[in-house]
C-alpha cells in the first residue's frame, strides 16, 4: 500500500524558509515600537488639534495604532524576539493609556468610554471562551486534527451547560452536561477524521451545522418562545476578601468569576503538559510526524482520539461560561463567530498555550473595547470587530513573519 | 504488487491514494454514481424523520408531506392538489382548490427563487473544489456582492436600465471576485491555507457590512434613519419579474436563468476549456500538473477568483431580485453561503449535481419557512431541522470514503488474482 507522499498535501499553512529568518521577528518588534510611537507622537500638540477638525474619534487612532503594536510585540515574543516584542507591547499600552487619556480630558461627556478596572475586567471576561476553545484547539491540532468545529463545540457547551444547570438544578452540572455534550461532538469529529480519514475540514464544517441544528431545535423544543428560565443556577464569581478596597487590583481580580480563575489554571496546565510531560512530547510527536511516533510505539489513533476529544470539551467549558457564567441565558447561535476568534487567536500564537492565551486577551481587549465604545461612536466600534481577523489575515500570509503549524496538520493517519 | 512496467496499465488515479480532495472525490464518483448521493440525502431524511419522532411526538411522514406540499413542488403535478388539502390543517387555510393552487404556486416561486441563489454559492464551493481548494469563504463573498449590488444598484440613479442591471451585477461579481481573489493570491503566492484566509475573510466582510448598513453609516437608508438599513435598490436596476406571483407581492425574476446559466458555464469552463483543463489537473494532483508545465499558482488564483465570481453573483441576484434592500439583520441571518457547501458537496461538484441538491435545499428551505402553516411541529423546529438535515449530508458526504475504501480495497484484492496467472503465461 502506497502512502500519501509527503508533498502531495499541502499542510494547513505551508512553511516558506525566505520568510521564516530570525532577524523577522525583531523586526516585527522595531515595527511595534514605530507603531506605538507614532500613536503617542500623534497626541502631542502640532497634529492633535488638525486630527481634532478631521475626525471626532482622533483619540482612536493612538488606542488603534496601540492594539496593533501590543499585537507585533507579542507576535516577537511568541517568536523568541523577547527584548524588542516587550517593548513594542509596552510601548503599544503606553500608546492606548496616552489616547484613552486625550479622550477623557477632551470629552468630559464620554468619560465612561475608558473605565480601566472595569475594561480590563471585560477584557478577562472576553477572553474566558476564547482561551478556553484557543487551548482547546491547540490540543487537537498539537496532534495533528484540524479542528474548524470549535465554534460547533462551543455552542453546543452553551447550550447544553445552562439545560444541565436547569435539569440538574446546579451550575456544576451544567458544566458536567457542557463537557459530555462537547465531548460526544468532538468524539464525532475525531470518528470521521481519524477512523474514517475523512477531510477534516468537511467534517468540522459538518460538526459546525449539526452543532447550530441541534441547539437550536432542542431549544425550541425544550425552551419555545419563553427562552431559558430566567433563575437557572449560574457559575458564582470568587470573591476575594483580601482584596477589598485595593484600589486598581480589587474591582479587577476580587470578584472574578469561578471560570476565569479555571481558564489561567487551564493556560499553565496545558504548558506543562505539552512541553513539560512525557505525555505532551508524545502529542507533539504525533502532530509533527506520526509515523515515526508510530515506530517508536506510540499510539497515533490513541492520541490523536484523545486530543480531539479534549478540545471539544474544552470549547464547551467556553461555551458553558457565555452561557451560564457571562450573559445567564441562552440564545439561538449565541457564540456568532466566537469559535473561530478562537481559532484565529491558536492561530496567532502559534499554537503556543501562553501565545494563544495572550492572543485571546488581545482579541477579548479589542471586544471589551468594541462594547464600551457604542456610546463614543457605534461605527468605529463596528470596525473594530474586524481587528482579530485582520490581523490573523496578516499573520498567515506572512507578511509580517508567520505562523507555522504543526508539520502532520490536517493529514489523516494510515496504519501500516 | 505490480510486476513489470509493461504489464501495468496507466495509472489511474484511483491506483494509488488520492493525492487531493477533488481526487478522492471523483475516485468516489466513479465508485458511487448518483445512487450514494440520494442514499445519503435518504438517510440524513430518516434521522431527522426520527428525530422529530423522539421529541414532539408527531408523525414524521406527515412533517415530510407538509414540508413537500409547502415547498410547492405539487404544483406541478396538478392532480396532487387534492392532496395538498388532505394534510392535517391544511383545509381550513385553502378550502376552494383553486386558493390551494394559488399557495402552491407562490411557494414553488420562493423554492425556485432559493435555488437561484443556492446553485451560484454552490458552484462557488464547487469551482474551487475542482482545484483541489475549499473555498469555505462563499459566505463573505456574498456579502460582498449583496454590498456592491446595494451600492451600484440604490445608490447611482438614473442609468438606463439596459445599462443599470448588468452594471450592478458586474460590479458585485467583481467584488466576489476580488474577495476570494485574496484568499487566492495567499494560496498562490505564500501557501497560506485558504481555510484560514477565508474564513477571515467572512468575517471581515460580516463586520464591514454591519458597519456600512449601521445607523449613519455609508450605505445607510436616507428615508428611515432609525433602522439600519440601505436604501431599496432602483426599478432602473430590479431583476425583470417573468413568472409573476398571483398575488402581486414577489414572483420568480430572471435570476433564475442567470443561475442555470452560470451552471452551463461552468460545465463549459471546466469541460471544453484550456482554462478548466488546467483547474482540473491540479484538483488531481498539482505535483503531476507542475510537472505537466502548468502553473499551479496561477491557476489557484485563477479558480479562486472565479468561485468568488459565481458568490458575487449570487449576492447581487438576491438583491436585485426579490430582496431590494439590505441590512444588519439580513447579514446578521445569512447563511446561504455556507448552505453551499452542503450543496456542492452533496451535487459531487457537477452541474447537474449542483442544480437538483440546489432544489432540494431550496425545496427544504421554503417547506420548513415560518409561513408554511400545515407543519404539524413548530415552524421554527422545522427551520432547524434543516440545518441538522445540511450538518449530516455533509457528514455522511465525508464519509463517503468509508465506501470508497471498500471498493478500493475489493478492487486491490482482484487485481492481483488476476495478476498473477498472467504474469505466468507471459
Amino acid at each position: 500500500m502506497s502512502s500519501t507522499s509527503p508533498r502531495a498535501r499541502q499542510p494547513l499553512i505551508a512553511p516558506a524558509g525566505w520568510l521564516r529568518s530570525g532577524s523577522r521577528s525583531r523586526q516585527i518588534g522595531m515595527f511595534g515600537v514605530g507603531l506605538a510611537s507614532l500613536g503617542v507622537w500623534l497626541m502631542l500638540p502640532p497634529f492633535a488639534g488638525d486630527l481634532r477638525d478631521m475626525t471626532d474619534s482622533y483619540e482612536l487612532i493612538p488606542v488603534y495604532l496601540g492594539l496593533l503594536a501590543v499585537a507585533a510585540g507579542l507576535w516577537a515574543i511568541v517568536r523568541g524576539e523577547a527584548k524588542w516584542g516587550w517593548s513594542a507591547a509596552l510601548a503599544g499600552l503606553l500608546a492606548i493609556v496616552v489616547g484613552s487619556a486625550a479622550a477623557q480630558g477632551s470629552l468630559a461627556d464620554h468619560e465612561a468610554v475608558f473605565v480601566w478596572s472595569s475594561l480590563i475586567a471585560a477584557t478577562l471576561r472576553w477572553a474566558t471562551p476564547l482561551t478556553f476553545a484557543a487551548i482547546g484547539g491547540m490540543f487537537s491540532e498539537r496532534s495533528g486534527v484540524v479542528n474548524i468545529a470549535l465554534e460547533g463545540m462551543m455552542l453546543s457547551g452553551a447550550f447544553f451547560g445552562i439545560w444541565g444547570a436547569d435539569r440538574f438544578g446546579t451550575w456544576g452540572w451544567g458544566l458536567v452536561t457542557a463537557m459530555v455534550a462537547g465531548g460526544l461532538f468532538a468524539l464525532v469529529h475525531a470518528f470521521f477524521s481519524i477512523h474514517l480519514r475523512a477531510d477534516q475540514i468537511v467534517s468540522g464544517t459538518a460538526i459546525n451545522f449539526l452543532a447550530l441544528g441541534v441547539t437550536g431545535y432542542l431549544y425550541i423544543d425544550l425552551y419555545g418562545a419563553e427562552g431559558t428560565p430566567p433563575e437557572v443556577s449560574e457559575i458564582p464569581d470568587v470573591h476575594l476578601g483580601f482584596l477589598d478596597g485595593v484600589g486598581f487590583i480589587g474591582p479587577i481580580f476580587g470578584e472574578m468569576n469561578l471560570m476565569i480563575w479555571m481558564a489561567l489554571a487551564t493556560v499553565v496546565l496545558s504548558w506543562i503538559v505539552l512541553f513539560k510531560t512525557p505525555l505532551g512530547l508524545r502529542i507533539r510527536a504525533v502532530g509533527e510526524h506520526p509515523r515515526a511516533a508510530d515506530t517508536v510505539g506510540i499510539s497515533v489513533y490513541l492520541v490523536r482520539y484523545s486530543c480531539v476529544t479534549v478540545s471539544g470539551i474544552l470549547a464547551a467549558l467556553g461555551g458553558a461560561y457565555l452561557s451560564i457564567g457571562f450573559v445567564g441565558s441562552f440564545g439561538e447561535n449565541m457564540t456568532a463567530g466566537r469559535g473561530f476568534i478562537a481559532l484565529a487567536a491558536l492561530i496567532f500564537g502559534a499554537w503556543k498555550p501562553f501565545g494563544a492565551f495572550f492572543a485571546a486577551l488581545l482579541f477579548g481587549f479589542s471586544s471589551a473595547l468594541a462594547r464600551s465604545l457604542p456610546e463614543y461612536s457605534e461605527q468605529a466600534a463596528l470596525l473594530f470587530e474586524t481587528l482579530p481577523y485582520v490581523l490573523t489575515l496578516i499573520a498567515v500570509a506572512g507578511v509580517i513573519g508567520r505562523s507555522i503549524p504543526p508539520a502532520a496538520i490536517g493529514r489523516p493517519y494510515e496504519k501500516q | 504488487m505490480s510486476t513489470t512496467p509493461e504489464n501495468q496499465p496507466p495509472p489511474p488515479p484511483e491506483s494509488g491514494e488520492p493525492t487531493t480532495w477533488t481526487a478522492k472525490l471523483a475516485l468516489y464518483q466513479r465508485a458511487g454514481g448518483v445512487i450514494t448521493p440520494m442514499l445519503t440525502t435518504l438517510l440524513a431524511l430518516i434521522i431527522a424523520g426520527i428525530v422529530v419522532r423522539l421529541t414532539t411526538g408527531e408523525s414524521p411522514i406527515d412533517t415530510g408531506r407538509a414540508i413537500v406540499d409547502g415547498s410547492g413542488i405539487p404544483w406541478l403535478i396538478p392532480d396532487s392538489l387534492i392532496d395538498i388539502r388532505d394534510v392535517a390543517g391544511t383545509r381550513e387555510f385553502w378550502d376552494t382548490e383553486e386558493l390551494a393552487r394559488n399557495n402552491a404556486e407562490v411557494n414553488l416561486q420562493q423554492t425556485l427563487i432559493y435555488t437561484t441563489t443556492l446553485i451560484l454559492t454552490g458552484l462557488a464551493v464547487a469551482f474551487a473544489f475542482r482545484c483541489g481548494l475549499f473555498n469555505i469563504g462563499g459566505q463573505g463573498q456574498f456579502f460582498l456582492g449583496a454590498i456592491l449590488a446595494i451600492a451600484v444598484g440604490a445608490e447611482l440613479t438614473s442609468l438606463p436600465r439596459g445599462a443599470h442591471v448588468p452594471l450592478a451585477l458586474l460590479c458585485a461579481a467583481l467584488a466576489g471576485a476580488v474577495w476570494a481573489g485574496i484568499a487566492g493570491i495567499l494560496r498562490a503566492t505564500v501557501g497560506a491555507h485558504e481555510v484560514i484566509t477565508t474564513i477571515m475573510l467572512n468575517w471581515i466582510a460580516y463586520w464591514v457590512g454591519s458597519y456600512l448598513f449601521s445607523l449613519g453609516g455609508p450605505l445607510q437608508s436616507d428615508r428611515s434613519k432609525e433602522v439600519p438599513i440601505s436604501n431599496d435598490v432602483q426599478e432602473s436596476a430590479k431583476l425583470h419579474v417573468w413568472w409573476p406571483d398571483p398575488d402581486n407581492l414577489q414572483g420568480l425574476h430572471i435570476g433564475f436563468f442567470i443561475a442555470i446559466a452560470a451552471l452551463v458555464a461552468f460545465w463549459i469552463i471546466l469541460n471544453r476549456t484550456t482554462l478548466g483543463y488546467e483547474v482540473r489537473a491540479v484538483g488531481f494532483n498539482p505535483e503531476a500538473a507542475r510537472y505537466g508545465g502548468i502553473s499551479v499558482s496561477r491557476n489557484y488564483f485563477l479558480a479562486m477568483a472565479i468561485s468568488g465570481l459565481f458568490a458575487g453573483l449570487a449576492g447581487a441576484v438576491d438583491i436585485l431580485g426579490w430582496q431590494y434592500r439590505y441590512g444588519q439583520i439580513d447579514i446578521q441571518q445569512s447563511d446561504i453561503g455556507f448552505v453551499g457547501i452542503a450543496i456542492a458537496l452533496l451535487g459531487r461538484n457537477t452541474s447537474i449535481g449542483i442544480f437538483f441538491s440546489a432544489l432540494l435545499f431550496g425545496a427544504l428551505l421554503t417547506g420548513s419557512n415560518t409561513r408554511n402553516l400545515a407543519l404539524p411541529i413548530e415552524p421554527e423546529l422545522a427551520g432547524n431541522m434543516t440545518l441538522i438535515i445540511q450538518g449530516l449530508v455533509v457528514l455522511f458526504v465525508a464519509a463517503d470514503l468509508l465506501i470508497l475504501y471498500v471498493w478500493r480495497a475489493r478492487r486491490k484484492l482482484r487485481i492481483p488474482q488476476r495478476r498473477q496467472p498472467g504474469s505466468a503465461q507471459s
